[in-house]
């Protein structure tokens, strides 16, 4: 596919991510640039408290940035109002629910809400939506099961079904896979791909994962806080940048299979 | 797929409960009336004896009607606590606005004492009481209002309410220290709780602030929803957060304020409510759970005030120990069954 006729999604330049202080800024990642199209499916990768997670919440304006610029089709993020922002951005965050006493239809339902009327009124178009996200995540017969019945790995398919009724063109999952086995790593990751490929959906994710988002990544990014380095995953091994993602006293990265093993 | 439920039966019996439960209310009393002559008296019919009607017309239909809005407008402004605060533990009382409204008391009861002579005693009336306790929870109200403003986190705000709630309820109990047995008399009078205090002209304006009180939490029915997913998602979702918590603190201020200040406190309403209503209605919506924890708290109240007057017999219980006698096991009782309060 020609990569210049698709459209820029999110546009990120010079961005530096943190918390604002009386005594100056606590900044926790900076220098921070990247492009994503629609379509793509991307990952955020670093060590633990690099800000992968605090650079994520930034985009999804969860908090403001220090300094440095968000664009999202071409226009400032802070000059989005929220329910245009609510058409724009749908997250899955890591943060445990206020409740799980709701059913997993009344869960994704609440995705509709940026497009009902003032008291959540569903019309046809809002239900069809929100059966198109089961149907996805593949939980269409579970619709009237509690929150608090499901495993870890359905609950992340609820939260991305209630994503994917929200009907964004840009997804921002904050650790989608933590707390689950390989098997179900893979399964939410594959999902997040199709999902992302064949809705022509802008998909940004941070992860631990570094090795299962080599193998299914179009983009990746690695926040290292000297060079954050972005491109397509082969690109970034063939210039080396995931030997220097962690200390190398323990563990060592091996380009030819793209996994990182024990130092002997 | 279209798993959209219908309410319509178990609101239908709560509406005929809510009927039966009034009619219950006011025809039982310290004078035995029949049933048929106490309504005749509230249609108008005819009646065996005109001091019934009397009876009826002037305290026992008040007195019910204060029992719906009181605990309509306590359930109700649980029901927004929990759901904004995000704990299940949450009520009116929490965010210190009923401590607020008994510090307002205490201070005009005690206070009166201080004045020497009549101009002291001369002080103390109803309206004077309920003008009290109204400032004082609206004082509290403004001050969780200030801080909220400041503090973005909601948890940190409950603790804040928690420690209004501490303070008013030192200082009244230094008052206390200082004040005769009468005043002091007077006070705990007031703590008990009454239903039965209520003019019509008051019974009109406490209605109206809680119709208000109503609107507002119609209003933020969407947002209450939002919000059962966190401040964030809630956000995400299009929800003006700032306004919002706003509008609910609001709503609850005006609902749990004007029902303290005109009744007094009553205690557990605005917890075990809410939580008695989910029994009921497996749902998460306040669409359908704001009318219907308005109806199960007017329910409840009517039925707590009818043990509270001890039918057939002269004396009168205090609503309060009425309600935490059958609140406080009904706490227990979800917390045992459920394991886990979840809401």
């Amino acid at each position: 596919m020609n990569k210049t006729a698709k459209t820029n999604a999110i546009e990120v330049l010079e961005l530096a991510v943190g918390y604002p202080g009386k005594k100056g800024d606590k900044i926790v990642a900076e220098a921070i640039s990247f492009e994503l199209h629609s379509g793509d499916f991307a990952a955020i990768v670093g060590v633990n408290g690099i800000g992968k997670s605090t650079l994520l919440r930034t985009l999804g304006q969860v908090q403001p940035p220090l300094s440095g610029q968000v664009r999202l089709k071409g226009k400032n993020l802070d000059s989005y109002r929220n329910r245009e922002l609510a058409e724009a951005i749908s997250l899955v965050l890591t943060e445990p629910l206020a409740t799980k006493n709701l059913t997993v239809w009344e869960l994704v339902q609440l995705g509709r809400q940026p497009y009902t009327n003032w008291i959540g009124t569903l019309e046809a178009r809002d239900r069809e939506k929100i059966s198109q996200a089961l149907a996805m995540v593949g939980l269409e017969n579970s619709h009237a099961k509690k929150c608090y019945e499901l495993s870890d790995g359905q609950m992340q398919k609820v939260l991305i079904a209630r994503a994917l009724a929200q009907d964004t063109p840009l997804m921002l999952l904050d650790e989608p896979t933590t707390h689950l086995d390989l098997y179900h790593k893979v399964q939410i990751l594959k999902l997040l791909q199709r999902i992302s490929h064949e809705m022509d959906k802008t998909i940004l994710f941070t992860t631990h994962e570094v090795d299962l988002a080599i193998q299914l990544c179009d983009r990746m990014l690695i926040l290292d806080n000297r060079e954050n380095s972005f491109g397509a995953p082969c690109e970034l091994i063939e210039q080396k940048r995931f030997e220097s993602l962690f200390p190398g006293d323990l563990i060592s990265f091996d380009p030819q299979t793209g996994n990182f093993k024990i130092v002997s | 797929m279209n798993p959209k439920k219908s309410y319509r039966l178990p609101f239908l019996l709560l509406a005929l409960l809510l009927l039966a439960a009034f009619l219950l209310n006011t025809g039982l009393g310290s004078v035995a009336i029949p049933l048929k002559d106490t309504f005749n008296a509230i249609i108008g019919g005819t009646v065996a004896e005109d001091s019934w009607r009397y009876i009826i017309w002037n305290y026992r239909l008040p007195k019910a009607f204060t029992a719906i809005l009181v605990g309509a407008g306590l359930s109700l402004s649980g029901l927004l606590m929990q759901t904004l605060f995000r704990n299940p533990l949450a009520g009116p009382f929490v965010l210190g606005i009923s401590s607020g409204a008994s510090l307002g008391v205490a201070l005009l009861i005690m206070g009166s004492g201080l004045i020497s002579g009549w101009v002291g005693s001369l002080l103390i009336n109803d309206v004077t009481l309920a003008i009290a306790a109204s400032a004082g929870s609206f004082l509290v109200l403004l001050a969780v209002l200030g801080v909220a403003a400041r503090i973005k986190d909601t948890m940190a705000l409950l603790i804040i309410g928690l420690m209004f709630g501490s303070v008013t309820t030192a200082v009244v109990t230094v008052l206390s220290y200082f004040s005769n047995a009468e005043k002091l008399r007077q006070y705990i009078f007031w703590s008990y709780g009454s239903l039965g205090n209520l003019s019509w002209p008051q019974l009109g304006l406490l209605g109206v602030i809680l119709l208000l009180g109503i609107a507002l939490s119609i209003i933020s029915i969407k947002p209450l929803n939002a919000l059962l997913l966190g401040e964030h998602y809630a956000r995400s979702m299009g929800t003006s957060l700032q306004r919002s918590r706003y509008i609910i603190i609001g709503a609850t201020g005006l609902l749990a304020g004007a029902v303290t200040a005109f009744a007094g406190p009553v205690a557990f309403i605005g917890l075990a409510v809410p939580h008695l209503t989910r029994q009921i209605f497996d749902t998460t919506d306040h669409k359908v759970l704001v009318p219907a924890v308005i109806l199960y708290g007017a329910i409840l109240l009517l039925l707590c005030d009818t043990l509270a007057q001890l039918p057939s017999s002269s004396y009168v219980l205090p609503i309060n120990a009425i309600t935490s006698i059958i609140g406080a096991p009904v706490v227990i009782w979800l917390l045992v069954r459920k394991r886990k309060m979840i809401f």
